[in-house]
């Protein structure tokens, strides 16, 4: 039985971490196509049928780009810092809730990798592990821009992840539990989302997300017109690969983190009234939750392409004077109404 | 005083621009960014304005000026006399040639009596103006054709004859059958 558990944990294992590496490599293509589209121009479509090998293209060109570690450089933590980067950004994909059970034989197998009680704690602790793979490169590759870089990254994931800290507070006093499993099982069908419940939590967290994720409008780790490319000016090859990789997965996770807390998950609607097995509810669910994540991915993009990006004073002026007291009146605010329901209803 | 009346709108469009403070709603940002998306969205199903150049090409305009080509007359003879305006009105001296007189028995060959033995122009040197085209008093040069395709050497820019004068076309043949 134990082995039984090994092996299905093992495909389960690859299974994510293949897709989310698929997800990522064509996050670079859909993220070149929406630019394109979203300025009249078809972006790149040369490479197979509407340029869908463009990402093997690419990184098979990665792969043979001159590896330059600079001479001033420190070696070790310079080869350290994307792998972390890549590393941190890989297993916070561990405790998200794919789908439901499925049931082969007389066997459940679960559709998540590790269901730890405190999945929304270990999800914040990657998270912060997250900044250490930017900062160590920065910081070894000394030259001055990777540290301006490095050091804008840092004070803004600390900003923002006491942000995303608070509102997320708000959520786990609705849900009552740490477990993105449970969190996710609550929000059964539709009127049960926590969106509904928590718009200004979600509100909050989207911005936060945007900002740990280092994507425009606040991608002032990487700010090209300022910083020449931010924290990575130094990499080449497969590192900056690495670096890139690390960020579009990380736009996914966080992507699959605001569909699993407030969309919802794999819940979608009216998906016991279809009158569907059990396993037929599991499948349609791991791709409404795709579908899902897909949607946030394109969002990000969308964004990115809308918005330019932030000054740095307002940044933190938006982290520290809005984002911050708007997440503790949102907080006050869930516990009033959480209390007059109890009392009164 | 003087100053203030020069500053008078003459065209009655004049508008003062007002920069008031931001309302709150302004300053909230979200509506602004909402707009925004919008815009883009709106973009995003817009046609494109790309041709997909190998497979599409865009046609030329009308007036487009590429390629010099040298005309024949409508009895196949070279149109050209060599007489050098066109070189002349070259800001680019990009245009030479050398003269020769047509011989007994070249009447069929040169239009004139002296023609261009020698015709080159340096492709790299011309701007396309259609200055020649202009100055050519025996309709001899025109910038009918398409781009300049690349080379890899320089010296494969200078176009001869054997690239300027049009294909000689079969006058005779047609003469034959309308008569």
């Amino acid at each position: 039985m134990e082995s039984a558990l090994l092996v299905e944990k093992t495909i389960l294992v690859v299974a994510v971490f293949a897709i989310t590496l698929v997800i990522a490599m064509y996050s670079t293509l859909v993220e070149r196509k929406v630019a394109g589209f979203m300025q009249a121009r078809f972006g790149p479509d040369r490479a197979g049928p509407f340029g869908i090998l463009q990402p093997l293209c690419d990184g098979g060109k990665f792969f043979f780009k001159e590896e330059i570690i600079p001479a001033g450089a420190h070696k070790f933590l310079f080869i350290i810092g994307p792998a972390v980067a890549m590393f941190t950004a890989c297993i916070s994909s561990a405790v998200i809730p794919w789908g439901q059970e499925l049931t082969i034989g007389d066997r459940v197998i679960t559709l998540q990798v590790a269901d730890i009680n405190v999945g929304v704690l270990y999800i914040f602790g990657v998270v912060a592990l997250g900044v250490y793979g930017i900062m160590i490169g920065g910081w070894a590759s000394n030259n001055k821009y990777s540290l301006m870089g490095a050091v804008r990254a840092a004070s803004q994931s600390i900003s923002y992840e006491i942000g995303m800290g608070l509102s997320l507070i708000a959520l786990l006093m609705v849900t009552g539990t740490l477990s993105l499993r449970e969190i996710v099982a609550q929000q059964e069908g539709f009127v049960n989302w926590n969106i509904w419940v928590q718009p200004i939590g979600f509100l909050i967290f989207l911005v936060c997300a945007f900002a740990e994720c280092n994507r425009v409008p606040f991608d002032l780790a990487e700010c090209e017109t300022e910083l020449i490319g931010g924290y990575n000016v130094e990499y080449s090859s497969m590192k900056l690969a690495f670096y890139m990789f690390a960020e579009y997965i990380n736009m996914f996770v966080s992507s699959s983190l605001m569909a699993a807390l407030y969309f919802g998950g794999y819940n979608f609607p009216f998906m016991y009234d279809l009158g569907l097995s059990q396993n037929w509810i599991t499948i349609i669910g791991v791709l409404v939750f795709f579908a899902k994540i897909l949607a946030f991915i394109f969002f990000f993009m969308w964004i990115r392409w809308t918005i330019p990006r932030f000054r740095y004073d307002q940044l933190m002026r938006l982290g520290w004077k809005i984002l911050i007291p708007l997440a503790v009146a949102n907080i006050v605010l869930t516990g009033i109404i959480t209390i007059v329901k109890d009392t009164y209803f | 005083m003087e100053g203030k009346e020069i500053m008078q709108s003459l065209s009655n469009r004049k508008k003062v621009l007002e920069q008031k403070p931001m309302n709150f709603w302004e300053r909230m940002y979200l509506p602004a960014i909402a707009r925004g998306l919008g815009i883009t969205i709106r973009h995003f199903f817009k046609p494109k304005a790309t041709y997909k150049y190998p497979e599409v090409q865009r046609p030329y305009s009308k007036n487009f000026r590429g390629q010099h080509s040298l005309k024949r007359d409508e009895e196949g003879r070279e149109r050209c006399t060599a007489c050098g305006l066109c070189a002349l009105s070259c800001p680019a001296e990009a245009i030479t040639m050398i003269s020769a007189e047509r011989k007994k028995g070249e009447e069929h060959l040169y239009r004139e009596e002296k023609y261009a033995a020698v015709y080159e122009i340096n492709m790299l040197r011309c701007i396309f103006c259609g200055l020649c085209e202009e100055a050519c008093p025996k309709e001899a040069i025109f910038l009918d054709g398409s781009h300049v395709p690349p080379e890899q050497l320089r010296k494969d820019f200078i176009y001869g004859k054997d690239k300027l004068v049009e294909p000689r076309f079969e006058y005779k043949k047609e003469h034959e059958t309308t008569a």
